[in-house]
Order: structure tokens, then C-alpha cells, then sequence
């Protein structure tokens, strides 16, 4: 029997439009927006200012801190304007504009096609390496991947997982990623495991990509310590809490983080990345996006700068149909909506997904009728409905009490919920709030 | 059978009894002494328990009135100054009269006056929606429209405008109690004295943007231009992150302000209505945006005219003020 998760999960319709399609890359458009905040933590400090030249992969905002990431430029051209412009937030954050003009890379950037097995740098300098060409995790949520490759003293890692669920429906960019650039990925698996220290390293493959799974295993043969395992489709496997249980077994405690059971997670792009951060001397600046929907006329993947607007992309598919309803950044089931479609792809972006009028609105919200639902699919076996009482009453010590903070929002409560009721809404509300208090609560 | 009802009585007076002696016993032991003039506070306090002193409840600030050797730093809004004359009584302190205040909106982002860009398709709630995103129009400041301050207001003090989509305070029932101030996740409450006859000027937008996109976003927004700034004589405009705030505690009330605004985001509020030469002499340098943002201050002055002045004054929509201003002047005015 294939391998899962045991608590909890939803198997929603795949929707795969854009799966097979080869990874286009666009042609470079004209100005590119490059919002300073791409990734979870300190802000950046912008290091160029306007009327500069900058080439590809040259350093424009540096990182704040340790948990920070550097953003490089992705095109070469002129900053026209440091602006507080709209992004996917929905809200004005400081952004650098850059008007194109050809495409000039660093020289620093080995441009060849060829494949760099060897790994000539040691486990240091791999961390110094990815933390300067600003690696953050693909899967969305941009986490910074030094952070995660510096092993803390007195903690070892034994397993390197490499999350290649995709368990998001309708996203294939990890998927075409996987069949186009497997060496690629592999050599990047290599170094993350030299960066990491471990001689173990999994790859977690759900089964509805079997192409993808016998693409890599046999590539995996020529790999020391490589392993593929198949996975049994179901949503949220991507959760790095549920993929570990799923590939080994081991379940991170409340509150703690995998490397407590003797695990790092990565994403399998960011493994990508960081063959190129790490092998080619390549900042993160580019990389593939899903642009999907039942109403795209030419669902694809496209290998994007980072700072292209979404129009962009919508365009590249055959433009935005007339019964769009809502324009989705990310999954379906984790993504966010965008109020606008002039914002920029960033490093966090996986998908561009269109949705129809009648497919895209919520339904009217009912009164919960104690069915439980939501706590069966709930993989962290939290109670959703309770969490939304609790936080509708504002009682956020019963929130807390409740183990909101455990709550990975992967949304599978109020995609099941007959009702549909907003329940993942609310305990989004009731997880920041409770992370105010306990904030308040550590200054005192 | 006369027997039994006997005993039973007999019995269950002499269990009552003996209970009482263990009681009262009991209760000398674990006196807890509580000072009398507690009581006497709360019974001058209105009870409405609404936390707007900053206590759980008038229990809680009767207590913390009687303990305190300085009520200065203590007020009942929901009480006023009576209330805390009758504290004061009760407690042989005296206090100083402090100015009432009202909580007054700090947006006019009405659906006529700022562009709708978007929808928001999830639970009505403000805080819900702040935390998604910036608001369904594109200005990110504003009022979201959603009501959740309407839901703190335990006065009935408030209501939302179905026409404008924005709430509206009324004056009269407004205890400036702060819940509203707590509620709103995009702060676009104050508290401000109430003035004169009620009268008040205020800045009515949030948005710290740079003036072209505030413009951009919301005919009537602040654009941080400081026209005020240069017309005020009194000090009572202050310009910072893009905005002018007016210090109530230094305003005159002379208007002077009102007029040269080019958006009409300075709104007065209880004023009569102004005699048609001055406005066009002020309004000539920028009659275009001044004509467009004015009607709304107008009507609302059309309106309370028209109605006779026993009627609760209700303030329309345009009640808005600066945020930043507000931290301000209420610093200012606790250290009066």
C-alpha cells in the first residue's frame, strides 16, 4: 500500500490543465517591479538607488538579518523608481522598478547549459553561497533556506526530505520542473545533503505523477543515497509536518520544527535553486509558474523573472476570459486571490490561476450543523469549528488553549464544510491574534 | 402524624440553627473588609460596564477610584464630568473638568467618493479582511465598510450608512467610550473634544500614501499638501507621513483651513452654513476640487438646518479624522 499521512486530508479534483506542458520562457518585458519583501522575515535594506544600471543577477536589496533572504535584479536595465507599489499582499510595499534594456548577466553566472556534478565546495560554504544568491523555499512560503541548512549545535539531521508532492491541484510547475531538469535536481539534492550532513535523502513523489516518479528513481540510481518514494494522492501531503509522517513515520511535536525529529524539508525547486545557486553561481531571480484555469485558453508553464506582472503571464496564455471571476496567486486550496492583476510575480509565486465567475464565489455562509467533518479532515487534528467559535467570541486564551498555532491553514476545513462556513478565515484571525498576545506576553 | 410534622420541624430548626452559629462564626473568621465608599462609588457610576475607562468594569474603577489619591488620571466617559463630581463628592476629592469628547471617523472614502476595485468574498469582518488585504478599493487605508465597529458600540451610538458604506457616529448617543477606537483594524477612530456648540474641524482621511495615488485612490483624500499648513495661523496643523493633522486643543475654529483644502478632506462639522461670497473668493484658486468634495459637508449643514435644533444632531458620514493626530492630541490632553 502506497504511504500517507494517517490523520485527516481531502482529495480534491486534480484539474492538471497545464501538466506535460514544457516550461516556456518568456520574452522579457519591458519593466519589471521587484517588491523588497519576498520572503518570511526581516526586511531588506535596498542597496541601489534611482538612475542606476544594473545587470542580471546583480545584488539590489540586501538581507536584513540572519532570517532574511538578498534579492537580486532580474533583468539588466536602469531602476526608474524605488516605490511603494501594490503587490499580492493587496497592500503598497516598497518595491524597485526597473526599465529593461537587453540582458546583460553578471559575468560571475555560468550561463552553459552543461551539467556541474562535482561539488567542489564545502558544507560552509554551500550555506554562505545560498544565503548570498537569496534561496528561499519555493513551495510558497519563502522561507529562507540558509536558515534551515544551518543545523544548530546539539541537533543533527539524519533525513533530507525533498517535498515533490505538488499536492496543490491544478499547479504543475514542480511537476514539468522535475522531468525537465531531474540531473539538475538531483546534483541540488546532493548539496543540500553535504550542507546538511546526512547520507539520507528522500524525495516524496504523490502517485497521480508516475512519469515523474520512474524519471527519478532512475536518475536516482547514479545518485548516492537517493531515494523515491511514491506517495498516495491526498492534500495536504506537502505540509512538511505530514510529509515526514507520510515518508517516515515521524510526527514533529506541537510546536517544534522537523529538524527535532532529525529532518530538514525542502522544496524540490528550491533544490533546483540551489544547483544553480550553489553550481552555477545563479541568484534566485527566475522561476517557473503554473498559469492554469478551465477557462485558460492555453494553460502553461512558464519560466518567469521575477518582477513580471501577473497581466504578463495571463496574456502569455491566451489572456484573461471574460467570465473570470477571481485571479488566484498560489493553489487553489493555500493561494490568495489578487485584487488586482498588475502585481508581480515573486520569488513565493507558483501559480497564476483563473477561475470562472460561477466557480469562484462563496457560498453563503450557514449555521454550523455539528457535523465533525472538519475535524476529520483536519491534518493536524485540530476541532476548525470550535476554533471559529472561540475566535468569533474573542476568547483567544481558548484559542491558544486549543492549539490554533498548530494550524498549517491548508484550508481543507472550510473546503469541506457542508455549511460552508469561513472557518479557515477566522482561525487565521484567531492565530494572529494569539500571536499578539504571546508577543506581548515575552516582552513582559 | 402530629408527631412527625412536630419532629421534623424540631429537627430541621435545630439543624437551621446550629448552621447559623457555624456561619456566623465562620464569617467573622474570614471577613474580608471591604471599604464602604466602593459601593457608594458604584452606585454614581452609570453601570454600563462598557471598559471605556480602561477598567473591566465600574466595579473595577470604583476601586480604583477609592484606592487612588489623584482622580485626574481617572474618567468615566460614559459619565462625564457629572459623574465624576459625584465620585469626587462621595470620595471628599476634588476634579477638574474635563472637555467631552465624541469619536469621530477619520475617512469620507464613501462608495461615490472612492473607486470600488475589488470585491472581498470572505466573513464580514474588518479584522478579516485587513489582515487579507489592503480594502476593495484602492486605497489602503480606509474604511473597509464592514461594520465591526457598529457591533463594539455597546450605546447604539452607530450605524452604517447604507448609502455611503460608511458608518456614522451619533453625536448625541456617543459616549466616546473607545470601543469603537479599539475596534477598527485600520484605526480610523478618535476620540476628540467636543468643542464649542459641537463644533469641530477635522481631517477626514488615513491615508499616508504620497498625494498622487492617495488622489488616485479616493477623491477626498488627504494629499498632504499643506495648504492648511500655510493658511493656519494658530499652529493647529501639523504635516507628517503625507497628511496634515489638527491639534483640537489649538484650533480656533476659524475655518480658514476648510476653505483652501483641494480635496475637501478638512470636514466642519456643526458649523452654519457659510455665506456664499468668502467660499468662492477661497474656492476661486481651486474651484474644481473644492466644488466636487464640498456638497457632501454642505448637505450634511443643509440637513441640520432644516431640522430643528431639539433633534439629536446626527453626524453624518464625513467624520473623519488623523490618526496620528489623535495619539497626539490625546497625549496632549492627558497631560492637561
Amino acid at each position: 500500500m502506497l504511504k500517507t499521512f494517517p490523520v485527516g486530508g481531502v482529495h480534491p479534483p486534480e484539474n492538471k490543465f497545464s501538466k506535460g506542458k514544457k516550461i516556456e520562457t518568456l520574452p522579457l518585458p519591458k519593466t519589471v517591479t521587484i517588491p523588497t519583501g519576498q520572503h518570511i522575515g526581516a526586511p531588506t535594506k535596498v542597496v541601489v538607488k534611482r538612475g542606476d544600471e544594473v545587470k542580471v543577477g546583480q545584488l539590489i536589496a540586501q538581507a536584513g538579518g540572519f532570517v532574511s533572504a538578498n534579492i537580486h535584479s532580474s533583468v539588466s536595465g536602469k531602476v526608474k523608481k524605488i516605490d511603494e507599489v501594490f503587490d499580492s499582499s493587496g497592500y503598497r510595499r516598497t518595491s524597485i522598478i526597473i526599465d529593461v534594456a537587453g540582458d546583460e548577466w553578471m559575468e560571475t553566472i555560468d550561463r552553459s547549459d552543461e551539467l556541474k556534478k562535482d561539488i567542489t565546495l564545502s558544507k560552509e560554504e554551500i550555506v554562505k553561497k545560498v544565503s548570498e544568491m537569496g534561496i528561499v523555499g519555493l513551495g510558497g512560503a519563502t522561507f529562507p533556506s540558509h536558515v534551515k541548512l544551518s543545523i544548530p549545535d546539539g541537533k543533527k539531521a539524519e533525513h533530507l526530505v525533498i517535498n515533490a508532492v505538488e499536492c496543490e491541484p491544478y499547479l504543475t510547475a514542480d511537476h514539468q520542473l522535475m522531468m525537465e531538469k531531474g540531473e539538475e535536481i538531483m546534483v541540488g539534492i546532493s548539496v543540500l545533503m553535504k550542507a546538511t550532513g546526512v547520507n539520507k535523502a528522500i524525495i516524496g513523489i504523490e502517485n497521480n505523477k508516475p512519469d515523474a516518479i520512474e524519471h527519478l528513481t532512475k536518475l536516482s540510481n547514479n545518485y548516492n543515497g537517493i531515494e523515491v518514494v511514491a506517495l498516495k494522492v491526498q492534500y495536504p501531503q506537502g505540509g512538511e509536518k505530514q510529509l515526514i509522517k507520510a515518508v517516515l513515520n515521524r510526527e514533529v511535536p506541537s510546536g517544534g520544527l522537523p529538524l527535532d525529529v532529525g529532518c530538514v524539508v525542502q522544496n524540490v525547486g528550491t533544490a533546483f535553486a540551489v544547483y544553480e545557486a550553489v553550481q552555477k553561481n545563479k541568484p534566485l531571480f527566475e522561476r517557473v509558474v503554473s498559469v492554469t484555469g478551465k477557462s485558460v485558453k492555453q494553460p502553461s508553464n512558464f519560466m518567469v523573472r521575477v518582477g513580471t506582472s501577473t497581466d504578463v503571464l495571463i496574456e502569455a496564455a491566451g489572456g484573461l476570459p471574460e467570465d473570470t471571476g477571481k485571479v488566484v496567486s498560489g493553489g487553489p486550496m493555500m493561494g490568495k486571490a489578487l485584487s488586482r492583476t498588475d502585481v508581480p510575480i515573486t520569488k513565493g509565486s507558483s501559480g497564476v490561476l483563473i477561475f470562472k465567475e460561477e466557480e469562484s464565489k462563496r457560498e453563503k455562509i450557514n449555521p454550523c450543523i455539528r457535523c465533525a467533518k472538519c475535524v476529520t479532515v483536519c491534518p493536524m487534528g485540530l476541532e476548525p469549528y470550535l476554533l471559529m467559535t472561540v475566535t468569533e467570541k474573542q476568547n483567544y486564551e481558548k484559542v491558544e488553549e486549543e492549539r490554533a498555532l498548530d494550524c498549517i491553514e491548508c484550508g481543507s476545513c472550510s473546503y469541506t464544510c457542508p455549511a460552508t462556513r469561513p472557518l479557515l478565515d477566522y482561525i487565521r484571525l484567531g492565530k494572529a491574534e494569539v500571536g499578539k498576545i504571546i508577543r506581548q506576553r515575552n516582552q513582559k | 402524624m402530629n408527631d412527625v410534622i412536630l419532629y421534623t420541624i424540631i429537627t430541621l430548626g435545630g439543624i437551621g440553627a446550629i448552621s447559623a452559629v457555624i456561619l456566623y462564626f465562620v464569617a467573622q473568621k474570614f471577613k474580608v473588609f471591604e471599604d464602604p465608599r466602593i459601593d457608594e462609588v458604584e452606585e454614581a457610576l452609570p453601570s454600563a460596564n462598557c471598559g471605556g475607562c480602561g477598567y473591566p468594569g465600574c466595579r473595577n474603577f470604583a476601586e480604583a477610584c477609592v484606592k487612588t489619591d489623584d482622580l485626574s488620571t481617572l474618567f468615566c466617559p460614559v459619565g462625564g464630568n457629572d459623574t465624576m463630581g459625584a465620585v469626587a463628592s462621595v470620595l471628599g476629592m476634588t476634579v477638574d473638568a474635563k472637555e467631552p469628547q465624541v469619536a469621530v471617523l477619520l475617512c469620507n472614502g464613501s462608495s461615490a467618493n472612492r473607486k470600488r476595485t475589488s470585491e472581498f468574498d470572505s466573513a464580514a469582518n474588518c479584522t478579516i479582511a485587513a489582515n487579507t488585504y489592503g480594502g476593495d478599493t484602492d486605497c489602503t487605508h480606509g474604511c473597509l465598510g464592514l461594520g465591526e465597529c457598529v457591533d463594539a458600540c455597546g450605546f447604539d451610538a452607530m450605524y452604517m450608512d447604507k448609502e455611503t458604506g460608511l458608518p456614522v457616529v451619533i453625536e448625541d448617543a456617543c459616549t466616546a467610550c473607545g470601543a469603537c477606537v479599539e475596534a477598527c483594524p485600520k484605526d480610523l477612530f478618535q476620540l476628540r473634544n467636543k468643542g464649542k456648540k459641537s463644533k469641530r474641524i477635522y481631517v477626514s482621511c488615513m491615508n499616508t500614501d504620497k498625494g498622487a495615488p492617495a488622489k488616485k485612490a479616493c477623491d477626498v483624500a488627504c494629499i498632504g499638501c499643506s495648504k492648511c499648513f500655510k493658511e493656519c495661523k494658530y499652529d493647529a496643523i501639523t504635516m507628517a507621513n503625507n497628511k496634515a493633522y489638527i491639534d483640537y486643543n489649538a484650533c480656533v475654529l476659524c475655518r480658514a483651513c476648510v476653505s483652501v483644502c483641494p480635496t475637501g478632506a478638512i470636514h466642519e462639522i456643526n458649523f452654519p452654513l457659510r455665506k456664499a461670497k468668502p467660499a468662492k473668493k477661497e474656492g476661486e484658486a481651486t474651484t474644481k476640487p473644492v466644488t466636487k468634495a464640498e456638497p457632501k459637508v454642505n448637505l450634511v449643514e443643509k440637513a441640520k438646518e432644516a431640522t430643528p435644533k431639539a433633534e439629536p444632531k446626527k453626524e453624518e458620514a464625513p467624520k473623519a479624522d488623523e490618526k496620528k493626530e489623535n495619539n497626539n492630541e490625546d497625549k496632549s490632553s492627558n497631560n492637561e
